[in-house]
């Protein structure tokens, strides 16, 4: 600011880059001090959803209950896996989506800050809700509550989990109003809808879902609510009522929840690797539409969680091959990411590793997916271990690897300041082996037999627990460096550039961080987001100003 | 600033600069939230629907033995009375945009009014019908549809209401910012859309 010389703009008052530690505890409207609340407090709920697992896994290193009681182990369970899915990694790719969308499509904020504030501040309270119940009455009908078992175990322990759920849906559902109109109605003029980068295109494609999705959630948690509290019988077939229609739509929702989870990632994996690769993104539009494709047919595969609930032959065929369909776009993406670093300049800098070991545990999970997706297969394994390795795989290989990656990468844009790589580098080595460790060796307890959701299993499976439980410890283990790290290189690390990666992103077109009204003028677009290794436009003298100038991009 | 900023991009900040010093006027995307909004709002209206449909068919028989014959006057006047009012609130709005306050005024007490005699209408038939809400299948999903619309219709009418109480304020509303007013209008379009959806599914059918 003291290089500008022109006197009118001297007059301007100078933006404060420095925001107050206690702002991040406010009503703030700003989106990057609630895309950063959203991210810490999700990872609160991370570790308090670690801590649970690592509970369920020192039970499950010996065959009997000898640990804690069935019913406790009951709700850890429900908790660990609500916990996790409502209050880790769907907010967090909120978070990120709320930082990044604004700055990457040059617009000064969302298009509603105080709803997008409101949005955040329901997580604190649904998620204190749901935790605290652990001393009160906890749920104990796993995660997907089902009925009628979900109405015959503890009224106040599910009503606090329906009553949470509502919250945390509500709230993602209006962050997704934001992120939709943001993304459509206020990109900068310059950048058209094939020049914006991929987390957009990602985000755009999650919004819709959540936006279809989640309604339909709330619709069945009122009618199970009326049923656990009001005595109805939607639900109950005592009471005339049918269970299954329940799962349809509870499934209607969680199974898009899992695109929700998983597609914001597939979008910061896309815009990390071309940076860290110094290669455009191989692919472009094939990406874009991929995202859109994933969300549309995410939107036609919810029963094949259903397999063995009953369902007519015809509907299994059906649910079959649309999820088997799914592979293909989800396949286009990871062949255009491995096609995007091939024969590039790699940095392995933690956010690369992340973003490279994302892909590779991705697939693992990718492909028990497509196995589970045959109906044949799946009903021998459906409620085993082997289901826990397939969803353990993609969201802790592909959404919590993700979030790692993206966190990396866009620290120093959030803090200003540099993470430590050496301590980033133990930290992804210990969650790679702790992470294959755990799952793995879930996928032979599973063909072996082992139900899910037991405290008593059969000694037969107890080596390949002990060795899972071994891998949990370590996976807990790991957090450490991360948390350190980031606490202090937050708080003493290396001032960052603004642009340390040299990537062509707007969000790396400011400072670090950000003034509070983002840019100092609205951005005009000079190179589309991966023209890496390209000579641009506006580096030859006498480009006329206030003209948008767009190169010849991979993406025109 | 530091950091690697190209000297010609640099160059276009600095010619842009002097339009910085105005606040950037924007346009208003209100609208169109608000209609992603109540997408979201169709959606679980629907799941509640489809739920009511599979019961229909996988129900052995439907309504279940039992049922009281479902009397239509009542509600058919009250679906006369809240299609009506939408025409009623069509009118205020094309009154503000002539600039017309007093008309808007008129319109929307109208339409609030209708949407009150709506809500008695469904009291009313709440206290006279001979089944509760735990009787079957059917009174269940009856009661608990109509009563999530119903709440519905109250907050469209506390939203009317809040508009009207805006209104008095001088110059509130005029004939090109009047965004409250074609909101409220629309949440009500959409309750009345819901509405004969769920009379048909629900009485017709």
């Amino acid at each position: 600011m003291t290089q500008v010389k022109n006197a009118s703009v001297a007059a301007v008052p100078v933006h404060e880059t420095e925001r107050k530690w206690w702002h991040f505890f406010t009503f703030s409207t700003d989106h990057k001090v609630i895309g950063i609340q959203y991210i810490v407090t999700s990872f609160i709920f991370y570790l308090i959803g670690g801590s649970l697992a690592t509970a369920i896994r020192t039970e499950l290193a010996t065959p009997a209950p000898d640990f804690v009681t069935p019913e406790v182990y009951n709700s850890l369970l429900t908790l660990h896996g609500t916990v996790m899915i409502f209050l880790w990694i769907v907010p967090a790719g909120a978070g990120l989506a709320n930082y990044l969308i604004p700055l990457m499509i040059g617009a000064r904020d969302m298009a509603f800050p105080k709803l997008n504030a409101v949005a955040f501040w329901m997580i604190p309270p649904a998620g204190l809700m749901l935790v605290l119940s652990f001393f009160l009455e906890a749920p104990q009908s796993g995660w997907t509550s089902y009925p009628p078992l979900s109405l015959m175990t503890g009224k106040v322990g599910e009503g606090i989990w329906i009553f949470s759920l509502l919250i945390s849906g509500t709230s993602s559902i209006l962050g997704a109003i934001n992120f939709f109109v943001t993304i459509l109605k206020m990109r900068v003029p310059s950048m058209g809808i094939h020049q914006m980068p991929l987390f957009c295109w990602a985000m755009l494609s999650t919004s819709g879902l959540i936006l279809i999705g989640t309604p339909v959630l709330a619709g069945a948690l009122i009618l199970l609510a009326f049923d656990l509290l009001a005595g109805t019988a939607f639900f109950n077939p005592t009471g005339g009522g049918d269970p299954v229609v329940y799962q349809h739509m509870f499934w209607f929702y969680s199974h898009p929840a899992v695109y929700i989870m998983v597609l914001p990632l597939f979008g910061a994996i896309s815009d990390i690797l071309p940076v860290h690769a110094r290669k455009p993104i191989f692919g472009y539009k094939a990406i874009a539409y991929s995202s859109i494709a994933i969300s549309f047919l995410g939107l036609i595969v919810w029963a094949h969680h259903m397999f063995t609930s009953g369902t007519p032959a015809w509907l299994r065929m059906f649910f079959m091959i649309t999820t088997m369909v799914i592979a293909v776009p989800t396949g286009i993406k990871v062949f255009g990411w491995l096609a995007t670093i091939w024969g590039g300049k790699i940095s392995l800098n933690s956010a690369m590793v992340f973003a490279m070991g994302f892909i590779a545990v991705f697939v693992i999970g990718g492909i028990s997916g497509v196995m589970l997706a045959a109906v044949p297969f799946d009903i021998h394994v459906h409620d085993t271990y082997f289901v826990v390795a397939h969803l353990h795989y993609v969201l802790f290989g592909g959404s919590v690897f993700g979030i790692y990656a993206a966190i990396y990468h866009w620290f120093p844009k959030m803090t200003g300041r540099m993470m430590n790589e050496p301590l980033g580098i133990i930290h992804f080595v210990l969650t790679f082996i702790g992470m294959n460790l755990t799952f793995l060796p879930m996928h032979q307890l599973g063909l072996l037999g082992m139900n899910r959701r037991i405290a008593f299993y059969d000694p037969r499976f107890t080596s390949l627990n002990q060795l899972v439980t071994l891998g949990s410890y370590i996976l807990a283990v790991s957090t450490f460096p991360f948390l350190f790290n980031a606490v202090w290189s937050w708080l003493k690390g290396k001032p960052a550039a603004d642009n340390p990666w040299r990537a062509l992103t707007l969000e790396w077109q400011t400072s670090s961080p950000p003034m509070i009204e983002n840019f100092e003028v609205l951005p005009v677009l000079t190179t589309g987001p991966y023209d890496y290794g390209m000579t641009h436009k506006s580096t030859e003298a006498g480009s006329e100003p206030g003209t948008p100038v767009l190169s010849g991009s991979p993406s025109a | 600033m530091q950091g690697t900023v190209d000297p010609a991009k640099a160059d276009l900040n600095h010619h842009a600069a002097t339009i910085a010093t105005e606040h950037e006027a924007h346009p208003d995307h209100r609208m169109f939230g608000l209609i992603v909004f109540l997408g979201a709002e169709t959606m679980i209206f629907m799941g509640l629907f489809a739920a009511y449909l599979t019961f229909r068919v996988v129900y052995p028989e439907w309504p279940p033995a039992g049922t009281p014959e479902r009397e239509l006057l009542l509600p058919s006047i009250n679906t006369a009375i809240l299609i009506g009012s939408s025409f009623v609130i069509h009118n205020a709005e094309a009154d503000i945009k002539s600039n017309n306050v007093k008309g808007l005024q008129r319109w929307f007490g109208a339409t609030a009014l209708m949407g009150i005699i709506f809500l008695a209408g469904q009291l009313y038939e709440y206290m006279h019908l001979e089944f509760g809400l735990k009787t079957n299948l059917y009174a269940s999903t009856f009661y608990v549809l109509t009563g999530f619309h119903g709440l519905h219709v109250f907050l469209g009418v506390c939203l009317i209401l809040a508009v009207l109480w805006r209104s008095l304020k001088t110059a509130h509303y005029s004939e090109e910012h009047h965004f409250g007013v074609e909101a409220a209008e629309l949440y009500w379009h959409f309750v009345d859309v819901i509405w004969i959806i769920l009379f048909i599914l629900l009485y017709l059918l």
